[in-house]
């Protein structure tokens, strides 16, 4: 086996032992339902926004009330902001839950 | 269409997957010497006195390679943040995208969404896993578990590739922008962008880097904040009235340019809803993929993540530059709005002709001109050029840590290099990529900007970006998969765009149809690279696959817990 770099922790090939874990199963299993939850998320508010531009253009050119300003505009924004927020959900539950969970097992595992 | 072929250059360009491209683009058009501007140049200097500054005391800090690569690990997620958002809030998305919104209207603003939708999506899937297998480069996490001199060898041919067409780019981009903005000729503004940047990194390493990078995104940040509120302040802050002046005023350019009142009317309110920009949904869709790929495989950026100490700073550090971005572009919206009421009606601002004093890239300097006077102007092109010194620091930066720590210590030295070497082999390549910068920047006066945009894109889209996301994410994935998938992207990359259309075409007609098969081609592209990946590492029965595939688990483990992974930015 070619040697690894400086620095490097020698990590065994092969199964390691934290995944027998029930709490690292958990953990991981978890994050990665929610991630995968938020990017779906994200896809389809902005895949929505771009097919709703592609399909039906003159409604989001339509003006909201008697001005100039259209739906378009509302919507535009809504998916910058939609954003943002959904990348504040993730850094909380990520920073109240996760990182709890991981710290009891690092500390078990060593960090 | 035909009025603004270099806004719309710029933009498609920039849809292909990074803002960084329109400055270059601006100044694909005419860039004919403007009269020395003072305040600017003086605006400028003081900018470059401050990052002088900055990088002396910075050069007391990099002691170590850590230091010189990613700052010792220790800038917080918030400054990393900011650090961010200034790699992507480039002089091209501020002078393209207002330039695009006062030329179109709402079109701006899809690009922009499509802009900001990457960062979330890198958070989720990417961003921890990336702090907590990496060191130095992103060839740390694509070689975690493989063979490292070949998957080190790719990522460092495919790291200088872009790079240099980048930086390429950049410099020829600020020739442009300088002899435009502050009067200075060509070559001047290419050794001066050449030789600052050497100071920068050769001096002050990652430290400096990023603090440089800090001090422009406040500056921009503020500047474009300004811009929004004096515009906003002058309507009353009603939106509703600054749109409709905007429509009133491009419904009287049509009637001006000869429309029926009816025929003027639509095209003045048609600024309001989407033009013609997206229409069927095979390029809606291939577009939002293409802008969404670009960032994730960008060698400079990917490092930004290895700055900070672990996961969570990271995962903060995206949230920061996620909002400083989505808050940016919400600004350069009304900044395009604002330039419609003030700029394109305005005769001190216009040919004779109706097109834009200087190219349709100056909108927003314009509007700085209309709205603060002389000094704001000369601000507003001194934050404008500043924008791109960062950048190239940046580039530069992140060429020379894959010469040192993927060449000459992963694979030369096989790991066994000790950090003085390692930090002195990196000190030597800044000045021969700054050479080489300045030289090809010199030759490349006259080539198209944009197209060399394109290419450093659609490389790091094809193959640094498929080989993170598998190695990262696929059990079944090989060293064998890794380097004959990324080199294929990496070829197919740099055929199909040499033989795009766009290569052989005057600078700035380069895309005449706005809904052009590249957007498609692209991220077509980027999809054969993965499929390569995905078939040969199935094929790949070799002894190495074996282990490829068993060092799995162990990457996994330390992709979501980071244990293991403290020693990576502690020493």
């Amino acid at each position: 086996m070619e040697k690894r770099r400086e620095g490097e922790p020698t990590e065994t090939p092969g199964p390691q032992p934290i995944e027998a874990d029930e709490r690292y199963r958990r953990l991981v299993a978890g994050r990665s339902r929610f991630a995968w939850t938020l990017t779906c998320v994200m896809l389809a508010i902005y895949f929505g926004y771009i097919l709703l531009i592609a399909f039906e253009p003159e409604m989001l050119a339509r003006p909201l009330g008697s001005g100039v300003t259209s739906l378009g505009i509302p919507l535009g924004i809504g998916v910058i902001l939609a954003g943002i927020l959904l990348t504040a959900v993730y850094v909380r539950r990520a920073n109240k839950v996760f990182d709890r969970d991981l710290d009891a097992l690092r500390k078990d595992y060593g960090a | 269409m035909s009025r603004w072929p270099v806004t719309r250059t710029a933009l498609i360009l920039a849809a292909l997957g990074w803002p960084a491209i329109a400055v270059a683009d601006a100044l694909t058009g005419q860039t004919e010497q403007q009269a020395a501007n003072w305040p600017a140049i003086l605006m400028f200097a003081a900018f470059v006195l401050a990052t002088l500054g900055i990088t002396r005391w910075a050069a007391r800090r990099v002691r170590s390679a850590s230091d010189f690569y990613t700052a010792g690990g220790g800038i917080t997620g918030f400054q990393n943040g900011l650090a961010i958002a200034g790699d992507y809030m480039s002089a091209a998305s501020f002078l393209g995208i207002s330039a695009q919104i006062f030329a179109d209207g709402y079109d701006g603003l899809i690009y922009s969404t499509g802009f900001l939708v990457g960062w979330p999506i890198l958070l989720f899937l990417l961003a921890e896993r990336l702090r907590n297998l990496g060191r130095y480069t992103f060839a740390d996490v694509a070689s975690f578990r493989f063979a490292q001199t070949p998957v080190r060898l790719f990522a460092a041919f495919s790291t200088l590739a872009v790079v240099l067409f980048y930086l390429i780019a950049q410099m020829v981009g600020a020739g442009q922008l300088i002899k435009l903005l502050f009067g200075l000729p060509y070559s001047y503004a290419v050794l001066i962008v050449g030789a600052l940047m050497t100071c920068y990194v050769l001096f002050g390493g990652m430290i400096a880097t990023t603090w440089v990078q800090i001090i422009k995104a406040v500056m921009l940040l503020g500047c474009a904040s300004f811009m929004a509120f004096a515009v906003l302040w002058s309507f009353g802050f009603s939106p509703e009235a600054l749109f409709a002046k905007a429509v009133e005023i491009k419904t009287g350019l049509a009637a001006a340019g000869g429309a029926a009142p009816g025929e003027a009317a639509a095209k003045g309110l048609s600024i309001m809803g989407p033009g013609g920009f997206i229409k069927d949904p095979l390029s809606a869709i291939s577009f939002g993929m293409a802008l969404m790929f670009g960032t994730a495989g960008l060698p400079h950026i990917l490092m930004r993540f290895f700055t900070v100490p672990d996961a969570k700073e990271a995962r903060k550090s995206v949230l920061w530059a996620t909002g400083w971005i989505g808050y940016f572009y919400i600004l350069t919206f009304i900044i395009g709005f604002g330039a419609i009421t003030f700029v394109a009606s305005n005769p001190d601002y216009l040919m004779p002709d109706g097109t834009l004093k200087g190219g349709g890239n100056m909108a927003a300097i314009h509007l700085a001109a209309a709205i603060g006077g002389d000094l704001f102007l000369g601000v507003v092109s001194a934050v404008a050029f500043a924008t791109i010194l960062a950048v190239v620091a940046g580039l530069t930066l992140s060429g020379a840590s894959a010469v040192s720590h993927d060449i000459y210590a992963s694979i030369v030295k096989r790991g066994e290099a000790n950090s003085a070497d390692e930090l002195r082999v990196s000190r030597m390549t800044v000045p021969v990529l700054a050479i080489l910068a300045i030289l090809l920047g010199i030759a490349f006066e006259k080539q198209n900007v944009a197209f060399m945009v394109s290419l450093a894109f659609a490389l790091a889209a094809s193959g640094n970006f498929p080989v993170l996301v598998m190695s990262l994410l696929w059990r079944g994935c090989t060293t064998r998969g890794v380097v004959v998938g990324g080199f294929a992207g990496v070829a197919l990359a740099l055929v199909l765009t040499i033989l795009s259309p766009q290569r052989y075409g005057k600078p700035y007609s380069v895309i005449r149809t706005r809904h052009s098969p590249i957007a498609r081609r692209r991220s077509f592209r980027c999809l054969a690279a993965f499929l390569a990946i995905w078939l040969v590492s199935l094929a790949d029965g070799s002894g190495r696959a074996a282990v490829d595939r068993a060092g799995y688990p162990a990457q996994r483990v330390r992709a979501e817990t980071g244990i293991g992974a403290a020693g990576a930015s502690a020493h």
